[in-house]
């Protein structure tokens, strides 16, 4: 369809608006499909934290909930701006968008090295699954060593997978820059492609919103209040 | 769609021939980078055709194998990764992804007279994640084999197995968003690409079933996804997931797995019993009998089938009552299917009925699904259940369901929808012997496995050594295989040879209802010369005039023969 190079509108669809409203659909349907994706991992990760409280809670204390904590807000932060790139795609002000998303890409790699820096300490401290996990029981807050190393496990599962979706996510948003860039109408002329990226890069911040708590924030078993350890 | 009303643009009868579909580029580049659904459906269905035929030589050995109590070539080792291929192939890359991505693909858009998929690019992606999945799965069995069953239960696969267990689940992980992303087209297509006045209640009943597939494939595809990535980070990176040493729970990984695995099913048979309802309403030239009842009870089925995964757990560690509950959710399953077998014979009953190719198939797929149905209900008991678990009894259970359900309807979708694929006849009367050989050789593979079932031969066992006397039906089932195979590739001749021989099909060789008839034989890259707007219900035959139209056709086609 010669006559439609030019437009934003593709071959398949009537109209704008009806482009729109499909591509609206497909984006949330696909937002279902990860839902139920991570869904998997946290009934996995509700089992066994039912059935292990109290070793899971004292292997938790050894993750920082302060730096935990700076990417959550990190992660927040980025939303917000993320928020603010669609609004002034809404505007067509293409000049804020330009400035705009570079910032949260900026976010997406801070929290990537956040995590990196993470991950590197809990390597060291031997608290990576497998062979060569520690057998210190100190290193884990004095929690059965198993079940420790099934929360690790967990942990490096469900926080891995989000940081993939925040790299993906980074390299969405990298592509939607350059369209925007290059001034391609299927960005300028129409804010929903920038809004459904936007909705993406939301979701990888609800994960995070539900990891945070579940892995660094747990709350203090009953059977560990009184006594203690 | 009777009476559809078109906004013509230019000349009704084109002067000179229009490209279509097939013409419209003939370089291969023109195919492997097509956006065109209907192109993309092709790919899919000499791919989908390759595995079959791989899957059923597989299907072959075993056959060939359990012919002797005492096995005839293989070692038990050798015997696990055959069956493991056999079901693994058949399933992730044939039974899942046949009639969606095929049938589904080519007529989707048409039948709602759109001109494409919603998304044709995410379309194309899903062939080529499809492939990458076939590649690896192939690549996992030429390099060694995997022996952990189709079903990956853990801790085998995640700790013991020392096949090809993490290459291959890279490919079933890779081939689930190729159906993930069907799911979501076909969802995001059904809601937003209608033509205008094809309301809900005028869509053919395929796209019922297609858009309720779609549902299965969204909220089930990622759970299983998720599930066998945990056993290739488990066997890869050492994150102890399902490891029953460090407190982790195996059986978790089975109640995922059938999650996705029991719905599954659906996926695989819900699209053809799509077909079968345009199939059984075009032979009988009869507006289809209860058409809400089997729009919805498609949509039932999709919901209770992600309530009923733990009848495949019978005898694992889930406890009686949770037992007793999927158990009377099965039952209740039992109900929208048969609410589409009562309705497909009421739609048969004072119909005018044509006993065409795909006709024959359909009326056979009626039978075997009822047979499959029904022993459904023998394991949905749990008393029964616990002691065939395991036997032949499940394997004759589920290949009525799978092979009589979902390659019964495929190839009659297959027969249906080909002159409007390719715009040529197929030889009708070869075509009708080979579906009652079809029905008979299926019948003879596995009726004998449910009576040999019954009798207590194990499943996964190469050799009956202990009960000589399974031997006369496992005889007979390797007979009826030899007879299907041959019934399934037939087809595959006949149909090819139509492609240079073949008469030219003309817009509607059936008298068939429905937007897809009302383009050209293969129709154009854009579907429809004008755009379609439906002013008529679905399904709108009248018998009269219909049979009389029908007897024309037939003499005009004797006098060109």
């Amino acid at each position: 369809m010669a006559a439609h190079t030019d437009s934003p509108v593709k071959f398949q669809y009537h109209d704008i608006d009806q482009q729109n409203d499909t591509y609206i659909i497909g984006m949330w349907s696909f937002m279902v499909t990860e839902i139920m994706f991570f869904g998997g991992l946290f009934l996995i990760y509700s089992l066994y934290r039912g059935n292990y409280q109290a070793d899971w809670y004292k292997a938790h204390e050894h993750l920082s909930w302060q730096w935990g904590g700076v990417n959550t807000a990190n992660l927040l932060v980025s939303s917000m701006f993320m928020a603010l790139a669609v609004r002034a795609a809404q505007r067509k002000d293409r000049t804020s968008v330009l400035a705009i998303l570079p910032v949260v890409i900026g976010c997406g790699a801070l929290f990537m090295a956040i995590k990196y820096w993470e991950y590197s300490t809990k390597i060291q401290d031997h608290l990576y699954p497998g062979p060569s996990f520690t057998t210190d029981p100190a290193m884990v807050h004095h929690a059965n060593l198993d079940h420790a190393q099934l929360f690790y496990g967990l942990y490096f599962g469900m926080t891995g997978l989000h940081g993939v979706h925040v790299v993906v996510g980074m390299l969405i948003i990298s592509v939607l820059w350059l369209k925007w860039y290059q001034r391609k109408k299927i960005v300028t002329e129409d804010f929903i492609p920038t809004e459904l990226v936007g909705l993406y890069w939301h979701f990888v911040d609800i994960v995070w919103i539900f990891l945070y708590p579940l892995f660094y924030l747990m709350p203090r078993p009953y059977n560990l209040i009184e006594g203690g350890h | 769609m009777s009476t559809t009303v078109k906004t013509p643009i230019g000349n009704v009868e084109p002067a000179k021939p229009r490209l279509n579909y097939l013409t419209n580029g003939h370089s291969l580049k023109t195919w492997l980078l097509t956006e065109d659904h209907k192109r993309i459906a092709i790919l899919y269905l000499i791919s989908v055709s390759f595995f079959f035929l791989l899957g059923g030589s597989f299907a072959g050995m075993i056959r060939w194998e359990l012919m002797s109590p005492a096995g005839n070539v293989f070692e038990s080792d050798a015997y696990n990764r055959i069956f493991t291929a056999h079901g693994a192939i058949m399933v992730f890359l044939f039974l899942l992804v046949a009639v969606p991505a095929v049938l589904g693909n080519f007529c989707l858009p048409l039948m709602i007279g759109a001109r494409d998929l919603a998304f044709p690019r995410i379309n194309l992606l899903s062939w080529y994640l499809y492939t990458a999945a076939g590649t690896l799965i192939l690549i996992s069995v030429v390099t060694g084999g995997v022996d952990a069953g189709w079903t990956f239960y853990t801790p085998y696969s995640s700790l013991y197995s020392n096949s090809n267990v993490s290459l291959c689940l890279v490919g079933v992980f890779i081939g689930g968003f190729s159906s993930i992303t069907t799911g979501v087209n076909f969802i995001a297509t059904t809601h937003r690409m209608r033509a205008p006045g094809m309301t809900w209640f005028r869509l053919p009943l395929f796209v019922w079933a297609q858009y309720a597939t779609g549902i299965i494939m969204m909220l089930g595809t990622p759970v299983v996804a998720i599930t066998l990535l945990c056993v290739v980070f488990e066997r890869t990176f050492q994150l102890p997931i399902f490891s029953p040493e460090l407190g982790g729970d195996p059986v978790l990984f089975q109640h995922m797995f059938w999650f996705y695995s029991h719905p599954a099913v659906y996926i695989m048979v819900l699209p053809s019993f799509g077909v079968i309802s345009e199939v059984i309403t075009a032979f009988s030239r009869k507006r289809v009998f209860g058409y809400h009842f089997i729009a919805f009870s498609s949509l039932a089925i999709a919901f209770l089938g992600f309530l009923v995964w733990g009848h495949h757990m019978f005898v694992s560690s889930q406890s009686m009552y949770q037992g007793v509950a999927f158990s009377l959710m099965t039952f209740l399953l039992a109900v929208p299917s048969a609410i589409k077998i009562f309705n497909w014979t009421a739609t048969m009953w004072k119909g005018n009925i044509h006993l065409n190719s795909p006709m024959i198939y359909a009326i056979g797929f009626m039978g075997l699904f009822l047979i499959g149905g029904l022993t459904g209900l023998f394991l949905a008991c749990m008393g029964t259940d616990v002691h065939l678990t395991a036997t032949y009894f499940i394997v004759a259970h589920f290949h009525y369901v799978m092979v009589g359900g979902t390659v019964m309807g495929f190839l009659a979708g297959i027969h249906f929808w080909w002159p409007k694929m390719t715009g040529k006849l197929f030889n009708d009367n070869v075509a009708r012997w080979n579906a009652i050989v079809v029905f008979l050789g299926f019948n003879l593979t596995f009726f004998p496995q449910f009576v040999v079932g019954w009798m207590g031969m194990p499943r996964r066992y190469h050799y009956y050594y202990f009960a000589p006397e399974y031997q006369a039906f496992n005889i007979m089932s390797t007979l009826g295989a030899t007879v299907l195979g041959i019934g399934f590739v037939v087809p595959v001749c006949y149909l090819i040879s139509s492609l240079f021989k073949g008469k030219p099909a003309g817009d509607n060789p059936w008298g068939a209802h429905g937007l897809e008839w009302q383009t050209t034989s293969p129709p154009p890259t854009e579907n429809f010369y004008y755009d379609p707007i439906v002013t008529d219900d679905v399904y709108d035959y009248d018998p009269v005039a219909e049979h009389e139209q029908y007897l024309e056709r037939q003499r005009q086609l004797g006098a060109q023969a």
